[in-house]
């Protein structure tokens, strides 16, 4: 049973190293959490495509994500429909992304659209909003909440159109001294 | 080509089965196959066969160049495709796809060149053919989006066919053409080692693949087929197992601070200020861990394991008289009996100058171990403050991002239990609210002149309290000095008792007095606490050195009764030594035979200034501990529990829950330490008690602060060197070391106990220990160090360098404050410089889609990465203008920073990302909103 479905994903496990960081173990080890999930969807052939997808509720439980203030926006950003559904290929993207092999650009891409609430390409004033309200679960008041975004704002938006372009984040979040250290666990995951 | 292949958008060959590829993939393989031998035979025989082509070595030499100059743009490349929408990646792609065509189509140009020299015409036409077909490719590919797979396939075999037809005969295939697919087969493999770095889908990605991998089995020739993919994989395991390894290793040395969570876990809910308190607790604990390894390692475990036993000398005895009650609580619990005379204190240490097997020097050991504590603490603080001056004190360059660095990176993704999770978000909250607390404190502005004359006044009206408590405390011990004259019998409890009653008295109202005089000067809390902090020490600076004046005057009284039972001593000894010889009528006089218990002994003032510390430590414990377990434990008790049945809510009201008093704790471990520094001279375990206090005292206000206190009304950040601390530290250091400098220099040791009994004075074993055990010329080298003709310049060219390092940190000072100033400077202005480029640029852009014939527009002189969202003048015009900007691009952004440093290359500040620029300036209106922004500025 075992040596079948290695042998089935063995093919397409070669190609998926190319596009993520991880060995072909590592996938393996991947798919298997993926396929425990949800064992009555997923099939453990997968040499032809099969077009699953497990819903958010399955994937936002998952001990890496279940804690995190961002579970659902990271879902949906990772998850082709945007609505936070994963195939096996956009989970094991994201794992590949928040691993700690990506590097920085990337990581920072990613935390951009995480961050980028409203999808628009851009951080804005909402987005900040909802973003430190999950953050702190809502305990400043309305007032400290005005005043922590403008001030980002103010810090990091470099073009003046009060709000966040991609390149703005970037420029700001390279920078971080957190962001920088292999060891804090700033977007990643380990597996 | 890679262009081609990148153009390719992730939608459009989505329909794609993978069969197709593995069915084609056979007969393309071997025709690679094929090809492949060709060209190394050919490849080999070339130099031999044609004499004069050194030139085109050369240029083969060339091609790696202008892959290594790719490879170096490459990753930034990947940083310019960070769009998603299918359309916009398309163009982007296409941009960069035509400024590679660009540098490509250079080279072949070159290469061209030299072939039309050296060649005949016919190979030339051909490969120009070639080449031709080539530059159609890209313009299909990059015309149509929507072109199927299949005809790109065909394309692709076609090309392949063509070429390996050429190579049929092998004076055809060019050594430019094959720089050129090198160089392609080189792209495609950098494609297939950075793919997993680009921000697609992964269905994008597989297919980006399956092509490349395609494109590099059938064209991989002389490149060394699958054996860098081998080492790849094997370089990128190493990577990880690095990274692995790092990361464990730091986690480790995380686990291995102690504390280390406890700590995190009061700073998410007090802030970072109770928090550092508890770090320097901590500090505080391994410096006393470290003083308590020398005292035990070098002076009590020698003296116990090779010294002489219990009850073998008379200061290792219980005196008779004292011994039936030696046993009892109350007389161990106040330090004499047993206690008295055992390893704890000074006068236990026995003067033998060599111990044991090992000719320990216990007395130089022991000196040498009293005064190196001093000196080892000394540089310990100096040396962490020099390190926390190092760091920057309140975060130099941190500035620029403080909130967006908290928003956005203070999450951490790896914490997967609810508890710990939970802590990381009282911690964010926590750290904001210290964030806004700092932020409101810059933007307040306020009447200056009101604010000023309030510092002032109170000032004014502590100084008046530290006046008045400090004439107390002189007043009343004056008074007591007085009583102690007077019989012990006539004074009330009162009177004996005065001077501790009014200076616990002075400790309990001071501070709360001065905390509510300082509401008026309104500093930041930071701030308040410092003064507060430097206020309170002044008033405790009393209190010390009162109990240190009453120490003198005890021992002086000490050393007089001493000096009496000395010399009876001596008497007794003489007239027993004289009764003996004349009673026995011989020289030859054995010790007399008194049992040590009954010797008579002098009071060992050194043993009773031991006691006293340690006693004073244990009280202090003890207080400490009470105070903790009344005033916040009980308090919160009664507060929450009563809350039920009372008339006023007590949890908001009157009572509450306690905050935690940060400068009342600092500064009694400040003190504390104080005592250890005096008192581990003469109490050689002191040390030990002092390390289970800071122990016990760890965990026990952890539990405190978690349970029965409440966070700061207003929580603010501490700052982050404990430098206030470590200051005041120093300063304590230096007053406890005046006083026991003082006694061994000057005051004589007892006759009859401790290691240094014999000597005139303590540091006389030294001298000895030079005199005896050193060669000789070390003594005189001593005795010219110690020539005041040695020291005064000495001391002289000390004073002259503090000066001179003064005076150079001072400028470095100066420098720091312009550079951080400038640097400013140079953000405001890329800013404003950013929204005129961009509105600018604006106009241009429009004028540009005005146009007719793009291709005329000349290369534009403000540059590059702002048009390369105009797809179409870059398509049209293939111009080789983008590659500086390209260059340019290429650095990234770490280049940035320096140009807008220095702030005179136009092109700096304009490295963007095509893309969402784009977006931003195709928007709905851009005008008027770049308009805004310029003029908001």
């Amino acid at each position: 049973f075992f040596i079948i479905s290695c042998h089935c994903t063995d093919n397409v496990a070669m190609s998926l190293q190319d596009c993520t960081y991880f060995t072909r173990k590592e996938i393996l080890r991947l798919f298997y959490r993926y396929r425990d999930l949800a064992p009555q969807l997923v099939p453990l052939d997968y040499t032809n495509h099969p077009d699953v997808k497990l819903p958010y509720e399955l994937i936002g439980s998952m001990p890496e994500l279940k804690d995190n203030p961002f579970r659902q926006r990271i879902a949906e950003v990772f998850s082709d429909d945007g609505e936070g559904n994963m195939t096996l290929d956009d989970f094991l993207d994201m794992f590949s992304v928040l691993s700690e092999m990506a590097p920085r650009d990337l990581k920072a891409y990613y935390a951009f659209k995480i961050y980028d609430f409203n999808n628009d390409d851009f951080i804005c004033k909402s987005d900040l909003e909802k973003t430190l309200n999950k953050l702190t679960r809502n305990e400043l008041t309305e007032d400290e909440v005005r005043m922590v975004c403008e001030k980002v704002i103010d810090e990091a938006d470099l073009d003046n159109d009060g709000r966040l372009s991609l390149e703005d984040f970037q420029h700001m979040i390279v920078r971080a001294p957190e962001f920088l250290r292999y060891s804090s666990g700033n977007l990643l995951f380990t597996i | 080509m890679p262009p081609k292949k990148k153009s390719h958008a992730a939608v459009e060959v989505d329909d794609v089965g993978m069969e197709v590829d593995a069915v084609s993939e056979d007969d393309s393989e071997e025709e690679a196959r094929r090809k492949t031998k060709n060209r190394r035979a050919k490849a080999q025989r070339k130099p031999k066969r044609v004499s004069d082509d050194e030139e085109e070595e050369e240029e083969e030499d060339e091609a790696p160049k202008r892959k290594a100059r790719k490879k170096k743009r490459k990753p930034q490349d990947s940083d310019e495709e960070e769009d998603e929408e299918d359309n916009r990646s398309v163009k982007s792609k296409s941009s960069k796809a035509s400024r590679k065509k660009a540098a490509k189509e250079e080279s072949d140009e070159e290469s061209e060149d030299d072939k039309k020299k050296k060649k005949n015409g016919g190979k030339a036409v051909s490969k120009k053919g070639k080449e031709e077909q080539n530059d159609k490719k890209k313009g299909n590919a990059k015309g149509s989006g929507g072109k199927n797979k299949g005809g790109e396939k065909d394309k692709k075999k076609k090309n392949g066919n063509s070429s390996s037809s050429s190579d049929d005969d092998e004076e055809s295939m060019s050594e430019g053409e094959m720089a050129a697919l090198k160089e392609e087969v080189e792209e495609k493999k950098k494609l297939i080692a950075t793919l997993r770095n680009k921000p697609w889908r992964m269905q994008r990605r597989l297919i980006q693949l399956k092509e490349a991998q395609e494109f590099v089995e059938k064209f991989e020739g002389a490149l060394g087929k699958g054996k860098g993919r081998k080492w790849y994989a094997y370089k990128v395991m190493m990577t990880k197992k690095l990274i692995k390894f790092k990361r464990d290793f730091e986690n480790f040395k995380t686990a291995c601070i102690p504390w280390e969570r406890k700590i995190k876990e009061v700073e998410s809910h007090f802030g970072s200020s109770v928090a550092s308190y508890f770090i320097f607790l901590r500090w505080m604990y391994g410096l006393n861990l470290v003083l308590f390894g020398f005292m035990f390692g070098l002076v009590v475990l020698p003296e116990i394991l090779m010294g002489l036993p219990y009850g073998s000398l008379p200061r290792k005895t219980v005196p008779r008289e004292e011994q039936a009650t030696a046993m009892d609580y109350a007389v161990l619990f106040d330090f004499n009996g047993y206690c008295k005379y055992s390893f704890l204190f000074y006068g236990f240490y026995n003067s033998d100058r060599m111990i044991g097997v090992l000719k320990f020097r216990l007395p130089l050991s022991y000196l040498l171990v009293g005064v190196g504590i001093f000196g080892y603490s000394l540089m310990v603080v100096i040396r962490t403050m020099a390190r926390n001056a190092n760091e920057g004190g309140d975060g130099a360059e941190e500035g620029q991002f403080t909130f967006s660095w908290k928003m956005f990176t203070s999450w951490d993704y790896l914490i997967g239990n609810p508890e710990t999770a939970d802590n990381k978000y009282a911690s964010i909250t926590t750290s904001f609210k210290e964030s806004i607390v700092d932020e409101q404190e810059n933007q307040k502005d306020e009447n200056i002149h009101l604010r000023r004359f309030l510092r002032v006044l109170a000032n004014f009206l502590i100084l008046c309290s530290l006046g008045g408590s400090g004439f107390l405390i002189y007043f009343v011990v004056k008074r007591s000095q007085d009583f102690a004259e007077r019989d012990n019998d006539e004074l009330s409890w009162f009177e004996k008792n005065e001077v501790e009653f009014v200076m616990s008295l002075l400790g309990l109202v001071c501070p709360p007095l001065f905390e509510t005089i300082a509401e008026l000067e309104d500093y930041h809390p930071r701030i308040a606490l410092k003064w507060q902090l430097g206020r309170i020490f002044a008033l405790f600076l009393g209190n010390l050195y009162t109990f240190l004046f009453a120490l003198f005057d005890e021992v002086t009284a000490k050393l007089e009764k001493e000096k009496s039972i000395k010399n009876e001593t001596i008497w007794a000894l003489n007239a027993y030594y004289a009764n003996y010889s004349s009673f026995y009528n011989t020289t030859d006089v054995p010790p007399p035979d008194v049992h040590p218990a009954d010797v008579i002994r002098g009071p060992c003032w050194e043993t009773g200034v031991g006691i006293e510390f340690v006693k004073l430590i244990v009280s202090d414990m003890q207080v400490t501990y009470l105070t903790i377990l009344i005033g916040d434990f009980v308090r919160a008790v009664i507060v929450r529990f009563l809350n039920y049945c009372w008339c006023w809510d007590l949890e908001a009201g009157f009572p509450s829950y306690g905050e935690f008093d940060i400068s009342g704790n600092v500064l009694g471990l400040i003190f504390n330490q104080g005592m250890i520094w005096m008192g581990a001279f003469y109490a050689p375990g002191l040390v030990g008690l002092n390390v289970l206090r800071l122990l016990t005292s760890m965990y026990y206000q952890c539990w405190a602060v978690m349970s029965c206190n409440v966070p700061h009304e207003r929580v603010f950040k501490a700052s982050r060197s404990n430098n206030f601390y470590m200051g005041l530290l120093l300063l304590v250091l230096f007053l406890s070391l005046l006083p026991v400098v003082y006694t061994i220099m000057t005051l004589p040791p007892s006759f009859d106990c401790g290691p240094f009994s014999g000597q005139e004075k303590m540091y006389d074993v030294v001298m000895e220990t030079i005199e005896n055990d050193l060669p000789s010329f070390i003594g005189n080298i001593f005795t010219y160090a110690t020539n005041p003709g040695l020291i005064m310049p000495a001391v002289l060219l000390m004073v002259l360098a503090i000066y001179y390092l003064n005076a150079v940190s001072k400028g470095y000072q100066q420098a720091n404050l312009d550079l951080k100033r400038k640097m400013q400077m140079a953000r405001d202005e890329e800013k404003n410089r950013r929204n005129n480029k961009d509105s600018t640029n604006q106009v241009m852009k429009d004028l540009e889609a005005l146009l007719p014939n793009k291709s005329l527009i000349p290369p534009p002189t403000e540059e590059d990465e702002l048009e390369v969202p105009d797809v179409v003048v870059e398509k049209s015009s293939k111009s080789p203008k983008i590659k500086p900007g390209a260059v340019a691009n290429g650095k990234g952004v770490n280049l940035q920073k320096e140009v807008s440093l220095a702030a005179s290359n136009p092109r700096g500040p304009v490295t963007r990302a095509p893309g969402p620029r784009g977006g931003n300036a195709r928007g709905p209106q851009p005008g008027p909103e770049k308009g805004r922004g310029r003029s908001a500025r």
